[in-house]
């Protein structure tokens, strides 16, 4: 017996859920929010953007924003992603409802292993855009490879790799 | 030899605005090496089911005191970090101030090679370490010949 094909949801619910879920996941962590990092999506594809502050800068002469801040930045962006990810599948299985807050509690953060960061050039007093790739994603391991520029795509102002340890299943 | 440069590196992390945003103290400095420590506080929080600290925060003061670290070397007026690799090795107990030591174990005219440690209370048991390479921009030449 066949049922009647079912109608797609509307496009308003498809993306209040998925912003639901990116808002709860990066809301949850205090260190995104004291950064003021923000994350952009177009459909999985997600944008951090670290809006420039005063208090991210490192060198006052110059002025550049502090490196620190930069490997800080890269890794946020590289966790959020992997995480994304899993969440993303998740979602779209129908097996997590962010509507639901408990689920996204019960969704554990991976945990960085190491993070090695190439400084390109410095980091001007304005915003920063960082993209990860997930270049493996293992059921223990993961590598993400992550970009981060300022005014131009192609001139990149840093770029990094990290491994992750995943978070226990269930 | 710490006294002068020591004080003059101090003074100037007190200018770093990222520094005193995450309320760094530098508890030893020069001949090479840095000790700065960091005060754990809610809003550098990066998994909240448990109140570990973020990677990014230790990060950030590892970065810091292996910069501070190289300014101790004779001659050098300027750094920034070229490459930096950090190893977590532990969440660091929540509630405890984390300290970084950072030593420049190798220094050329242009690079200096740093390794840096962070713990918290437990000193036994490190919290991450780092290895970097950071530029060593040097003052005016001393004799005219001299090349970059």
């Amino acid at each position: 017996m066949t049922r009647p094909p079912r109608r797609p949801e509307p496009v308003q619910v498809v993306k209040e859920r998925r912003d639901a879920a990116l808002r709860a996941l990066v809301e949850g962590v205090p260190y995104i929010g004291f950064l003021g990092i923000r994350f952009d999506r177009r459909g999985d594809e997600l944008t951090a953007i670290l809006p420039f502050d005063e208090k991210l800068i490192g060198n006052p002469l110059l002025p550049a924003l502090h490196g620190g801040v930069t490997a800080a930045f890269l890794e946020v962006a590289a966790i959020i992603e992997l995480a994304w990810t899993l969440l993303w599948e998740e979602m779209e299985r129908g097996r997590i409802d962010p509507a639901a807050p408990d689920m996204l509690r019960a969704l554990r953060l991976p945990r960085t292993i190491d993070l090695t960061v190439d400084y390109l050039r410095p980091g001007l007093p304005r915003d920063a855009y960082a993209r990860a790739r997930v270049n493996r994603s293992g059921r223990r391991y993961a590598s993400v490879h992550v970009e981060a520029w300022q005014d131009n795509r192609a001139r990149l102002f840093a770029q990094g790799t990290g491994h992750f340890l995943m978070p226990d299943p269930g | 030899m710490d006294d002068d440069r020591g004080a003059t590196i101090r003074a100037a992390m007190e200018q770093m605005p990222h520094a005193r945003a995450l309320s760094m103290r530098i508890e030893a400095i020069g001949g090479g090496a840095a000790s700065i420590s960091m005060p754990w506080e809610a809003c550098l929080v990066g998994d909240p089911a448990t109140g570990v600290i973020h990677g990014g925060a230790v990060s950030a003061l590892m970065d810091t005191c292996a910069g501070a670290a190289v300014m101790t070397v004779p001659g050098a007026v300027g750094t920034a970090t070229l490459d930096l690799r950090i190893d977590y090795m532990r969440p660091a107990t929540p509630g405890q101030r984390i300290r970084a030591r950072a030593v420049c174990y190798h220094v050329t005219r242009h690079v200096a090679f740093v390794r840096a440690t962070a713990t918290d209370d437990d000193e036994g048991r490190p919290v991450a370490a780092a290895t970097g390479a950071f530029t060593v921009e040097r003052g005016p030449a001393p004799t005219p010949e001299a090349t970059p």
